[in-house]
This record gives structure tokens, sequence and C-alpha cells, in this order.
């Protein structure tokens, strides 16, 4: 029982954090807002020259140099996309998908959300309330001891109605497939289901927009399959517009639109179709495109006749046939 | 292995007691707490001990789970007997070589020890029969008053139930990190008293860095759904009083009013 102390440690930190975030945020910000765009932007979120720096320092707190890990990013999306931001490690973007519901605040340039400006003191509930976000680490963002009281750790935070929680939760729970999971201990979930629970916490928010922060990056891949799975029917069946930020290409192929982040700029933007062809150049930023995607590449540069930005293993397989059968054809 | 330790002794069963608003049984605990310090005689006590007998009946909670509570105090009872029972001066009943033991002091002693274990069985009937969480929540709503005092009553409580959620997980780490030690050489079942400190360091200095670390993400995760301290805050499951907690409130007084009654009659 030795340990409990350093258990408790650890929490009170935590609320130490939160006291410190809570009350340090206001210092941060000086520039002059900017006037709301609601007529302007139509988009659900719109960035406009976005840029974020961190500051190295060395041990006496004198500045050492600045990182920029945001440079000067413009970007919108409209409501009920599927968008898709994709990166090697370091390229930030999850520092530019902390932008979209107001954890960071830009150093240059304005993040807009729903017409909002996120520095918008006033606004930052509704902002965080039009964008929900879920983190890489599954542990680390359930707060409740039981999953149902953790799915309403959001609304019970907006102050909704007891009666008005409970439809809530059930049917968030319902849309990630947790439902029969309600009354567990979230320790004893698996990974996948974990995640979903996190999902399924910020749906309770009701959203315009979930952040996901590479939702798959700890998990093992049948977990990754329920949570991509779950997403794209949260984005197909109730319109929840998706920003799924991860480096993982596979996740990528179902989205609307995907952004290759590098050095903290967009590199390339565009369909999945459209990126996947440019597989040397996915290279050069350290990402490798799917797996049936790089087979077609090789085989088409070994001279099969295939047609470029072939994405699943169906579409492979299809072409092949087709390719062969013809081939037949010619021979006789 | 270390996973499968339970926090908290809440032992699960269905029963009137589990069944009871926590709000009540925080203050009833208080008040019977309170009522063993005004209990002066033989008939007071009965009363006390009647009555937390009942409650033990009530609560289906096996009766050794409340002696285990015992234990931790052991050496306190032992200690306050001896200490009554020698050191009260009156009536010499034996004498061994310096030391009398009295007749006011066996009384005074016995008395002691009584309340003692009283209270430890009815503190630890509270913790048996209500879920951390519920406590918790209990807690939160019965110290609301003191925030008038600028106590931070909602964050107290919100440490303890997230403390709560994460001894699990930092079992594991710890579980996770024992092994890792372990494949490096590390020596944790060594006899010595100072070799097996030091064995501790490779273990608490990482656990320390990665509860920094998920602190600092939860309270990210916990921002961005919209957590913004107690205010305004509604709750999943609110506390509310049910027809038995009236009763029990009931019952409640007019136990506490027989102490009172027989302090002064008798």
């Amino acid at each position: 029982m030795k340990e409990t102390g350093d258990r408790r440690q650890g929490t009170v930190l935590c609320l130490l954090f939160v006291y410190h975030k809570k009350y340090s945020f206001k210092e941060t910000e000086n520039r002059p807002l900017s006037p709301h765009l609601i007529l302007k932007s139509m988009s659900l979120i719109k960035t406009d020259k976005v840029s974020y720096e961190y500051i190295r320092r060395d041990k006496d707190g004198a500045v050492e140099g600045i990182n920029k890990a945001v440079d000067e990013i413009d970007l919108s999306v409209e409501k009920g996309d599927f968008i898709a931001i994709l990166g090697a490690n370091g390229s930030g973007k999850s520092t530019l998908a902390k932008h979209f519901n107001a954890l960071l605040y830009p150093v240059g340039g304005t993040v807009f959300v729903g017409g909002m400006d996120t520095r918008d003191e006033e606004h930052l509930w509704d902002i965080r309330q039009t964008t929900g976000m879920v983190f890489q680490n599954p542990d680390n963002q359930i707060i409740g001891t039981v999953v149902e009281e953790d799915v309403a750790f959001g609304p019970e935070n907006m102050g909704v109605k007891s009666r008005d929680i409970w439809e809530r939760v059930i049917r968030s729970l319902k849309s990630v497939d947790m439902f029969e999971y309600r009354k567990h201990s979230p320790s004893r979930l698996s990974g996948g289901q974990k995640q979903r629970v996190a999902i399924a916490g910020v749906l309770a928010m009701q959203p315009e927009c979930i952040v996901l922060d590479e939702p798959t990056a700890m998990l093992d891949p049948m977990g990754r399959k329920e949570v991509i799975a779950s997403i794209r029917e949260l984005n197909k069946t109730f319109g929840i517009t998706i920003i799924l930020i991860t480096h993982y290409m596979e996740e990528a192929v179902h989205a609307d639109k995907v952004y290759i982040m590098d050095k903290g700029r967009i590199v390339m933007q565009g369909t999945p179709k459209q990126i996947f062809t440019n597989v040397e150049e996915l290279r050069g930023v350290g990402l490798s495109v799917p797996k049936v995607t790089e087979l077609a590449f090789e085989l088409r540069r070994r001279g099969v006749d295939l047609p470029e930005g072939i994405l699943t293993e169906t579409e492979l397989a299809n072409e092949l046939c087709r390719t062969l059968s013809e081939a037949k054809h010619r021979k006789f | 292995m270390i996973r499968d330790i339970t926090l908290g002794q809440y032992y699960q069963t269905e029963s009137v007691l589990h069944g009871l608003d926590p709000r009540l049984k925080i203050i009833g605990t208080f008040l019977y707490i309170i009522s063993l310090f005004l209990v002066r005689d033989i008939f007071g006590y009965a009363v006390a001990g009647i009555f937390l007998a009942v409650l033990i009946v009530l609560s289906h909670v096996p009766f050794k789970f409340m002696v285990r509570g015992l234990k931790g105090i052991l050496v306190l009872l032992i200690f306050t007997g001896v200490v009554n029972v020698f050191l009260t001066p009156g009536e010499v009943l034996v004498s061994v070589w310096k030391f009398n033991i009295t007749r006011e002091g066996l009384k005074v002693g016995s008395r002691m020890v009584i309340r003692l274990v009283f209270l430890v069985i009815g503190s630890s009937l509270m913790t048996l029969t209500t879920t951390p969480n519920r406590l918790t929540d209990g807690l939160e709503r019965v110290l609301k008053p003191l925030k008038r005092l600028k106590l931070p009553v909602h964050e107290m409580a919100m440490i303890m139930s997230i403390a709560l959620g994460f001894i699990p997980i930092l079992i594991e780490e710890l579980d996770k990190i024992m092994k890792a030690q372990s494949a490096r050489g590390a020596d944790f079942e060594s006899k010595k008293l100072s070799a097996r400190i030091k064995s501790m360091v490779p273990i608490l200095v990482p656990l320390f860095v990665s509860a920094f670390r998920r602190a600092g993400d939860l309270a990210t995760a916990m921002e961005a759904r919209c957590y913004h301290g107690g205010e305004g805050r509604t709750k999943l499951k609110p506390l509310r009083y049910r027809r038995a907690d009236y009763i029990a409130y009931l019952v409640l007084i007019l136990y506490f009013i027989l102490i009172i009654a027989e302090g002064i009659i008798f």
C-alpha cells in the first residue's frame, strides 16, 4: 500500500494543472481579436495564416531558439466533411489540431470555429462544444470510474439537466456500439473500447465536429479497426464533421480530403486518390503510402498496366483481373 | 498479481444500508461518533451497542470485515487500555510492583476501549456499504456549506474521484516498471532493508514522471470537455432522498434523543 500516496500525488498535480491553466490563459493573448466572419465564412472551421511556435529555453530561462510548429496554415473545413491530416512525427499536426478547440491559441493568424475567433474568451465554451476532441492515450482522457459517468462528464460541465444527460449518454454509447458496457469500469476495457468510450464522451456534448488526434496510435490492429469504423459511421450516418489526425495512411483512404503536413506547413492537399498517386513525394516527407497503393505503384513501374491511385485491395484485385484478361485476349 | 488490489473497502451486496443516501450515512456516522462521547454509563453503551448491532445485521456485511478494521488500531487499543487501567488513581484492587490496578482504572479503561471499538466499526460500516463514488458525491454535498469559507470542496471531491479512477491504471504501470527493472537486473527481493529502500528509487522515479505526464494529459482532456470547476455543473446521478432515507433520519434522531435523554436521567 506504500504506493497509494504517489498515486494520489499525480491526481493532485493534475488538478493543479487545471487550476493553473484555468487562470493563466487570460494573460497569454493580447493581440486584438478579429471581427467575426459569420457571413464571410460558411466553413465550420477556417484558419487564416495560422502560426504557432514553441519557445525553447535553456535552464536559466533565457530564450535559446524558436520552433515553428505550425507555419502560416490556411485551411477550411466544411460541415459534414471527413478530413484527414497526415504527417510524420513532429510535423506539427497535433499542434494544429489543438487550435481547433482553443486548447492552443495561434501566435499569428486566426482560427475561426463556427464563425467564432478562438481567442475570443467569451465563446471559449461554445467553441469547445462545437469541436470536441479525442486524444491519443485512451487512459489519460477517461475521467469517470464507470463508463456511463465518463460519457456524462461533458454534458455535466455544460450544465445539462440530469434527465437530458441520461438521454445523451444512452444515445452516444449506442452510436459507438458500447451501450452494453455502460456499467463497466473503463479500466477493464480494451484500448479500442476505451477510445470508443472517449468518442462517446465527446458525442454526448453534441458537437458539430470531432477532432481526433492520433486516436489509434496506441491501439492494436483490432482496436484500430473498431475506432475507424466508429468514426466513419458517425460521419456517414450522423453527418458529424471529422478531422482525423494520423500517420497511418490506411486510415485516410476514406477521407473526403487529405492534407499532408511537413515541418509545420501543408505540403500537399487533395482527395486520397490525388495524394496517394505521388508515392515518391510522400516518401520525401517521411510518409509511406498504403501497402496496396505501394504494390500497385511498384507494379506500374515495372510495366504492368494499372491506373494511378489505387487505394483498396478490391480495387487492385479488380484492376489486376482486368489487365490479365486483356493480356490473354491480346495473345490470341 | 498486484492488479487485483481493491481499494476502499466497499463490500458489494444488496441491503437496506447499501441503498441509503451517502449524505445520510456520512451525517449518521458523524452523529454516532458524537453520541459515543456523550454516553457516560453502562446503559448508554448498551444503547449504542444495540444500535450498532442492528445496523450490522441490516448491512448484510460479514462481521469479520468489520473486525478487520480493528486490526489497524490494535496497538492503540492495548495502549489505551493499559494506560487507563494502571494510571487512573482510585480504590486499589491489585498492586503490581509500582503500579496499581484501580476500580476506576478498570472502568475508564474498558470504556475507552469499547468507545474506540464502536467508533471504528461504526465508521467502517459506512465505507463498507457505500461505493467510493457515492461517498465522494455525498461528501461534496455535505461539505458544500464550507465553500463559503473558500474551501475548495468541489475540487477535493474531484481529486478523490479521479484518484480512485486512476488507481488501476497506475497499478498496471507500476507492474510494468517493476518488470522492466527486474529484466535489467534490479533486485526487489533482498532481505536487507537498505537494499530494499534503494530498489524503490528506480521504480518511483519513472512512476512519478509518468504520473506527471498523465496529469497534464488528463487536464487537457478535461478542459477539452468544457470542465471549468464546480460552477454551473450538473450531475448525471444527482443525490435524491427517498422515503427510506427520511425514515432513517427519523431513526437516527430518535437514537440521538435516547442517548441524550439517557445521559440526563441516569
